[in-house]
């Protein structure tokens, strides 16, 4: 064993544990905001990663050359996942508005099925190879290989995730996002829109979602299986603690490490397993994570 | 007319089939469920054999998600727990079918409550998110485990046997696998009659009530959560037994969402709620294989899309329930009922 390959590892772990955070920020979201844990979405990045292709492949078509992906394709792509994701919260979710959590649950269990068959229709189940926005080149540091894409998806998640971060701390929406997810109908009361608060929190997960899964994508390949990703960093989620946005950046960080090495020691296979594991671990010993606020309601 | 329904004596009130139409109801299905594999084909009969597994399956997920209001993702995979515990057991005992049921529903009954136990204790989502994560690592030991599971290829087993003859054709499945479903759905009704079923229906309404009026919460959670593995397991034995040959891949999540799809379109927390939902997800893929069949001539690359469109149709199904008539087919049953009584006055 070679503690070079062990450090090589580690250092890709990590960089998929920043993609992870990109994701797990968008279920934070809308968790803190509409108190709904969106099971789906990992499919939501899916259909996102999928606009990236088609707009692509259109902008392709066009003769344009790769510029157009950095100067058209990936904004096309964040605005339309984000219409996307107001429409679901729009034609969805906003008829199950003061429903039991029960009833929105079952919602988005339902939308994974939706979004994936959907997906298989539309793009059908073959692999596509949308382009990476960095070249797939791999670098030698010192002796370690260095996936560039990777590098750059680690950059890219790390400079959103502090944006968002910020956004939610400092800015007049985060203010009122907040003030919705600390008290609903004070919050009304106050004169802020929540419908409209609402319909910000699931453009700004789909946005995000979407531009973790145009990182994504490239890596392997995009099949609607994609989604299942969405479902793994529900362990990230539930290891940061449901509500703490910092929280989940260090359980992503520890997910994906722990992925990595679980692929060095016990074989890939491992690697799927490895953040279920991890959730049960974390529900029996310590269920409001890592930093979450600790009124886990116990009966 | 029927204007109320008026109980005179305590035994009235206590009776399992509560009015007369039930009980003709109930005794009508009887006779039509042993006429039907004299009167139809046997791909028929080989629905209603699986109408009949499904109806088991979803019946435990109601005893868990309908009464108790415990959302489980991991129903499928506990399936596949009693359908691989009893390949295992039967080519490994050699045993007859009435020893391996009950050891494999044991089994599952085990397996669920071993991870139930972590989440019973908090409330709602994470009991979820726990059950989410049964499923993925049962199916992965299910796939890597080779040496008892034989893996990805797959397990067989041999056809439950009665007095000698072994049971291949359809109409003989059906004749051991619908008996069977008809008493596990019995005994479901029954159960809400008593001080476990009506503990159960207090947590979901209202825990710390629950709790408050004397309900031991865990103790109740673990019945609950133990009662619907159980019948996971049962519905594994009986699909083994049906199709006398398993794959890990038909117990992912797909087949978890299946259930609760069909939990929410029969209607939960009502004893025919499974019964309606289980009819109805078997015919979703033979309607849109039929619907598939008359397009082909048109576009035949559509047959393609016939597994996507399953998936999309449950989804949907859920979707669409959720938000028009949470209660389910049940519920449009019962009012149709109410219609009929209360007939020429009916609003």
């Amino acid at each position: 064993m070679n503690i070079v390959y062990v450090i090589e590892d580690s250092l890709t772990g990590l960089m998929t544990g920043g993609v992870y955070a990109l994701i797990a920020v968008g279920i934070v979201f809308v968790f803190r905001a509409t108190k709904v844990f969106n099971f789906a979405h990992g499919t939501v990045m899916m259909i996102g990663a999928y606009f990236y292709y088609t707009i692509t492949v259109v902008l392709g078509d066009l003769g344009l050359g790769t510029w157009a992906i950095y100067v058209l394709g990936v904004p096309l792509t964040l605005l339309v996942s984000a219409l996307f994701g107001a429409a679901i919260e729009r034609i969805v979710m906003r008829p199950m508005l003061g429903q039991n959590p029960f009833a929105m649950i079952m919602v988005t269990i339902g939308l994974i099925s939706v979004l994936e068959g959907s997906a298989a229709v539309i793009w059908s189940t073959n692999a596509k190879f949308p382009p990476a926005l960095v070249g797939l080149n791999i670098d030698f540091v010192a002796g370690m290989a260095i996936n560039r894409q990777m590098l750059a998806s680690f950059l890219i998640a790390g400079i959103v995730f502090a944006a968002i971060t910020v956004l939610f701390l400092k800015s007049k929406a985060g203010v009122a996002i907040r003030a919705t997810a600390s008290d609903q109908s004070t919050a009304y009361a106050m004169g802020i829109n929540v419908p409209r608060v609402f319909s910000v929190t699931w453009m700004v997960a789909a946005g995000t979602g979407a531009l973790a899964g145009v990182l994504l994508a490239p890596l392997n390949s995009l099949t609607p299986g994609l989604g299942q990703v969405g479902l793994s960093v529900i362990a990230v989620v539930i290891l940061g603690g449901l509500d703490s946005v910092i929280g989940v950046l260090l359980a992503a960080f520890i997910v994906g490490w722990l992925e990595a090495m679980a692929n060095h020691f016990l074989g890939g296979d491992f690697k799927e397993v490895v953040p279920y594991a991890v959730v049960l671990l974390i529900i029996l010993i310590r269920p409001y994570g890592l930093l979450g606020t600790r009124d886990v309601e116990r009966v | 007319m029927l204007i109320g329904d008026y109980k005179a004596t305590y035994a009235a009130d206590e009776a399992i089939f509560r009015s007369w139409p039930v009980r003709y109801g109930f005794a009508a299905m009887v006779a039509g469920l042993v006429l039907l594999p004299f009167a139809a084909n046997s791909f028929i009969v080989f629905l209603a054999t699986q109408v009949a597994i499904y109806t088991v399956a979803i019946t435990g997920l109601n005893i868990l998600t309908g009464y108790t209001g415990l959302i489980s993702l991991g129903h499928g995979a506990l399936v596949g727990v009693g359908a691989y515990a009893t390949a295992i057991l039967a080519n490994w005992l050699g045993v007859p079918f009435w020893v391996v049921i009950p050891m494999a529903v044991a089994v599952t009954a085990g397996v669920g409550l071993m991870f139930g136990l972590p989440s019973l204790r908090i409330r709602g989502l994470y009991l979820t998110i726990a059950t989410l994560a049964a499923s993925f690592i049962i199916v992965f030991v299910i796939e890597h485990w080779g040496s008892v599971t034989n893996g990805d290829s797959g397990i067989t087993l041999a056809p439950a046997s009665v007095f000698g003859i072994d049971l291949v054709s359809d109409p003989q499945k059906y004749a051991l696998i619908v008996p069977i479903a008809v008493l596990a759905v019995l005994f479901a009704q029954n159960l809400f009659r008593t001080r476990i079923g009506r503990a159960f229906i207090a947590i979901r309404d209202s825990d710390y009530s629950a709790e408050i009026i004397g309900v031991g919460l865990t103790r109740y959670k673990l019945l609950a959560f133990g009662l619907g593995s159980a019948y996971a397991g049962l519905a594994g034995s009986l699909w083994a037994y049906n199709f006398l040959a398993l794959l890990p891949t038909q117990f992912e999540l797909q087949l978890s969402i299946i259930f609760l799809a069909a939990l929410v379109v029969g209607g939960s927390a009502r004893t025919l709620g499974p019964v309606f939902g289980a009819v109805f997800v078997i015919l979703i893929p033979e309607m849109l294989k039929w619907v598939f069949g008359f397009l082909t001539p048109f576009n035949p690359t559509i047959v393609e899309y016939t597994a996507p469109a399953n998936t999309i149709a449950y989804g949907l199904l859920i979707i669409v329930f959720m938000i028009f008539e949470p209660m389910g087919l049940a519920a449009i049953w019962t009012r149709i009922w109410r219609y009929i009584n209360l007939w020429p006055f009916s609003p």
